[in-house]
């Protein structure tokens, strides 16, 4: 019948290619599809994260002081030095895919991976810190005793900042202090939200190294086969974008309503 | 019915236009990658020392746009290079493209609704 | 060769072996990376949703029958209501034909083995299974009274009910639908069979690509405002409180950023759909192939940029709402193209009144109706009068239900022998057709009326002199149920005693109906080599000798 169609006899290419898995005809089309995925994917996380960052943007828009004054709380070195590691973790990644891509022996690539995760670790390590600084200050947005009660210098500069660069509009929102308060707590959920979500991914991220660790020692990649390694550095590098703005929006917002700028 | 009821034996070509084509197999080079590296890290303190001083003078949020302007180089640095976008196909460019328009409609569209409360007198503000 | 002992060369019977007998252990089911049965995995757990969704939906037309809220409490019909919406939407309505159909289809369509990510696919089921059981652990515990959109601040500050538990089953939910979209586009960009161009695509492998646009770019904003909603009943920080500063109508921004496209994550499927059945029953090329393919992308683009039009009444800005209403005139145009060129398409063509072909024209009337008056309500002017009222409800299930519903139960119907190599009753099935027809109707007419009355939506009490519509409603309401039902009989009558359908009962060019049915688990023997354009039905197609005629089913010769 005239139903039969011209075709391809694909069976005999498949076999002993390492990775390739049965869907795809052959390795160049698997490493095509696995990144456009991984793009895809990254795709969706950026508007993820949108979401937050559209929160951040009416609520600094609405209440430009009390974000300000939130954000001198923040430790900036800190911060800084977490950017500075963060960065170099995309360098140690970026060079893990390359030592794949170039066959570097397994030892060598696993040990890109791991100074990558060791990146990864202590900028978690920071921000656990900051994190309990926050808990000591009685800082934490969704706890009931948090408190934002500036004493002494602090309160003196907090209102200097009001006074000189707060809008008629805005000044008429603070008539309460309790007002105030409020908005400062807006702040630090962001924070903690952003940076929350922001520290899971790199949780999930650290996790993933540890299997590209374990396979990389095994020997599985080379310049035939490093697909995985790229679309791991893919989201490691987002990962990283992410922080690159989320640093400059939290951290220094505020610093230029102070004179001298710095920490607090 | 002339072709359709033969069966052809034939190599998978990749060059037609059924295959899509990603990357072209681009090797970096180690000095492109430390280069990026130190520029990301000059950007870093670019960042932070522009936010001494008060830019306000010029117009309001002129600290935010020259922070997220910085930022935005950064991330092209890292996208181009470090993501290898520089060397890859039109789809991988569509997608970082298509991503950053995405996240502009949401911010500009829902901005638009707040920016523009109390503009008709005697509405809603 | 091999493969040619196991395929039966008939091209008139059902093969000895394909995806449905390949193994028959619950793990071969629950373990399998063939996207035909995930397919099949989520037929039978999309239509038992199906049947919860339409059990609450008769609780509403049975309350809906008397003026008083007799039956049941408002705050009791809060909670069906809320069901109502939550099931058909985000457990029916988004998954129904891209994973059942466009799982099953889209890797045959394009003469590829499976989609680029058959684990991941599976994943896509399981997750849904997740988000479905946490979902109606909600729901059977105690409910969700907040309806389907959750609205704040009542959701995040008022509400007693298990509003958490529903949001983290849709969150988990919606990652199922962005991995199926991520596996849909990375499939159609890198797994076409070669001379498979995107120009010869069939335009339901277009619309589904538009679909998976939507759902990789508009999801992951509902889960993070799930997130926000959760972080807000959990910790109470205001950000959508006005006494603490925030604001509500950033939850209905952030809401509507996806949900607004998520109507056209429904509906483009089911365009889909329909082109594939106005075009191959009258047996005529498409009018205006191109317009048709991007019309699809347009509107998934555009799709995101009026989502303002369900705040118009929220106090949102006027200034803002101009927009939005502006741009809502313009995304019917995509949607008028594709009309237009189906009726183009019927014209001059060799229609047969096969029971998909009815869905499909049933589609196409029931659609007009239901988009023209989206345009009705996206006039800021008028939909201050309209807006919250039942003429909102009437429109979206016109397009809902008379839309993609139909299109859904057409697309079943056409690719019904494919899937599982036996034909059903064609009596049944078109008297079931009938039956949902005038049903639908009956029951959603009446609300166009109804909300130009006044009648308020989510209200189980209403002015006397309404009854008589809502009794009319109702009573359309029991016919609509009795055509659904009937489906789910003899259609699984016919799984066990149809008549064998054979590869190409319909006679059609499509690749889909050049391999066996059921297909192979690798779908072809061998990788096609695509040589022709879609939709081609003239000579060069080689479907039939010159001169012959449509063949009908024989008697039936079972294997």
């Amino acid at each position: 019948m005239a139903t039969r169609v011209e075709a391809i006899d694909t069976h005999q290419e498949h076999h002993h290619v390492p990775g390739l898995q049965h869907q795809f005809d052959d390795i160049e089309q698997q490493k095509e599809a696995t990144t456009i995925g991984m793009w895809f994917f990254l795709v969706q996380e950026v508007m993820f994260f949108g979401g937050l960052f559209m929160a951040y943007l009416l609520y600094r828009y609405k209440y430009p002081m009390a974000f300000a004054a939130g954000s001198n709380h923040l430790d900036l070195w800190l911060g800084f030095a977490n950017t500075l590691v963060l960065i170099a973790s995309s360098l140690t990644m970026a060079l893990a895919v390359w030592s794949a891509q170039t066959s570097k022996k397994p030892k060598v690539q696993a040990g890109w991976i791991v100074l990558t995760m060791i990146f990864g670790m202590v900028f978690l390590g920071v921000k656990a810190v900051e994190y309990n600084d926050k808990y000591q200050h009685h800082l934490i947005p969704f706890s009931r005793d948090f408190k934002w009660e500036p004493k002494g210098e602090e309160l003196v500069a907090q209102q200097q900042m009001i006074e000189r660069h707060a809008s008629e509009a805005e000044k008429s929102l603070y008539g309460r202090e309790q007002a105030f308060g409020d908005k400062v707590r807006m702040f630090f959920w962001i924070y903690f939200a952003m940076t929350g979500l922001h520290a899971l991914h790199m949780v999930i991220g650290i996790g993933i190294m540890l299997w590209l660790l374990w396979t990389a020692l095994k020997g599985r990649y080379s310049a035939e086969f490093y697909g995985p390694v790229e679309i791991c550095g893919l989201y490691w590098h987002f990962v990283d974008i992410v922080w690159i703005f989320l640093f400059p929006l939290l951290y220094l917002l505020g610093r230029h309503f102070i004179a001298g700028g710095g920490g607090h | 019915m002339g072709q359709q009821g033969l069966v052809a034996e034939k190599s998978i070509n990749h060059g037609d236009e059924a295959h899509y084509h990603g990357e072209d197999h681009h090797v970096m080079s180690i000095p492109t990658y430390l280069i990026i590296f130190g520029i990301l890290v000059v950007g870093t303190i670019l960042t932070w020392f522009v936010a001494q001083f008060d830019l306000d003078e010029f117009f309001i949020g002129a600290n935010t746009l020259v922070a997220l302007l910085i930022a935005a180089f950064k991330t092209t640095c890292v996208v181009l290079y470090f993501m290898h976008v520089r060397y890859s196909g039109k789809l991988v460019w569509l997608c970082a493209f298509g991503a950053i328009i995405w996240l502009l409609i949401l911010f500009a569209f829902t901005m638009s609704d707040y920016l523009t409360r109390g503009a008709v007198p005697g509405t809603y503000r | 060769m091999r493969e040619e002992a196991i395929v039966n060369r008939d091209i008139d019977l059902m093969p000895r072996k394909h995806y449905l007998n390949n193994g028959s252990t619950v793990a071969s089911w629950l373990l399998t990376k063939d996207h035909k049965r995930i397919a099949i995995l989520y037929l039978i757990s999309v239509s038992a949703f199906f049947l919860l969704g339409g059990i609450y939906a008769s609780l509403i037309r049975l309350e809906l029958l008397t003026p008083q809220s007799d039956l049941m409490e408002a705050h009791l019909y809060n909670r069906v209501f809320t069901h109502h919406g939550i099931i058909m939407v985000f457990f029916f309505l988004i998954p129904a034909i891209p994973a059942i159909l466009g799982n099953f289809l889209i890797p045959i369509m394009i003469g590829a083995k499976d989609l680029a990510f058959p684990r991941i696919n599976l994943l896509s089921w399981y997750i849904y299974i997740v988000g479905g059981a946490f979902t109606l652990y909600a729901l059977l515990a105690g409910g969700v009274d907040t309806g389907w959109t959750f609205y704040t601040p009542y959701s995040t500050t008022f509400s007693n009910t298990y509003v958490m538990a529903a949001g983290i089953g849709i969150f988990i939910n919606g990652f199922s639908s962005i991995l199926t979209g991520l596996n849909f586009l990375v499939t159609v960009h890198t797994m076409r069979a070669p001379g498979m161009t995107w120009f010869r695509l069939p335009l339901f492998v277009w619309s589904h690509y538009a679909t998976s646009l939507v759902m990789v770019l508009g999801t992951p904003v509902i889960a993070i405002t799930i997130l926000l909603l959760a972080l807000e009943r959990f910790g109470r920080v205001g950000i959508f409180d006005p006494a603490l500063g925030g604001d509500p109508i950033l939850f209905q921004h952030l809401f509507w950023f996806y949900s607004h496209p998520a109507v056209y994550i429904m509906i483009l499927p089911g365009f889909g759909v329909i082109s594939e059945l106005i075009a191959n029953f009258s047996r005529k090329k498409i009018f205006g192939y191109a317009f048709v393919a991007f019309s699809s992308i347009a509107i998934a683009v555009f799709g995101f940029l009026v989502w303002g039009h369900h705040m118009f009444a929220s106090g949102q800005s006027i200034y803002a709402g101009l927009v939005f209403s502006f741009l809502t005139m313009v995304i019917a145009v995509p949607s008028a193209i594709k009309v237009f060129n189906w009726t183009a398409t019927l014209y001059q063509g060799s229609i047969s009144y096969d029971t998909p072909m009815l869905y499909a024209l049933f589609f196409m009337g029931l659609f007009l109706i239901g988009g023209l008056t989206g345009l009705f309500l996206g006039a800021m002017g008028l939909d201050i009068h309209l807006t919250d009222t039942y003429f909102v409800v009437a429109h979206f299930h016109y397009v809902m239900v008379g839309g993609q519903v139909l299109a859904y139960l057409g697309g079943l119907h056409y690719w019904f022998p494919k899937m599982f190599g036996r034909m059903y009753s064609e009596f049944w099935s078109k008297i079931s057709a009938m039956i949902v027809f005038i049903g639908f109707n009956l029951t959603f007419f009446p609300q166009f009326i109804l909300g130009y009355l006044g009648m308020p939506r989510r209200y189980a009490a209403y002015p006397e002199e309404m009854q008589v519509l809502n009794i009319f409603s109702s009573a359309g309401a029991s016919i609509l149920a009795i055509g659904l039902v009937l489906p789910a009989i003899y259609l699984t009558y016919a799984l066990f005693f149809g008549k064998i359908a054979g590869d190409n009962p319909w006679v059609l060019p499509g690749l889909e109906w050049r391999t066996s049915s059921p297909p192979p688990t690798e779908n072809f023997v061998r990788t096609p080599i695509v040589t022709w354009e879609a939709y081609e039905f003239g000579e060069e197609s080689g479907l039939y000798e010159e001169g012959e005629r449509r063949r009908r089913l024989e008697a039936p010769e079972r294997v």
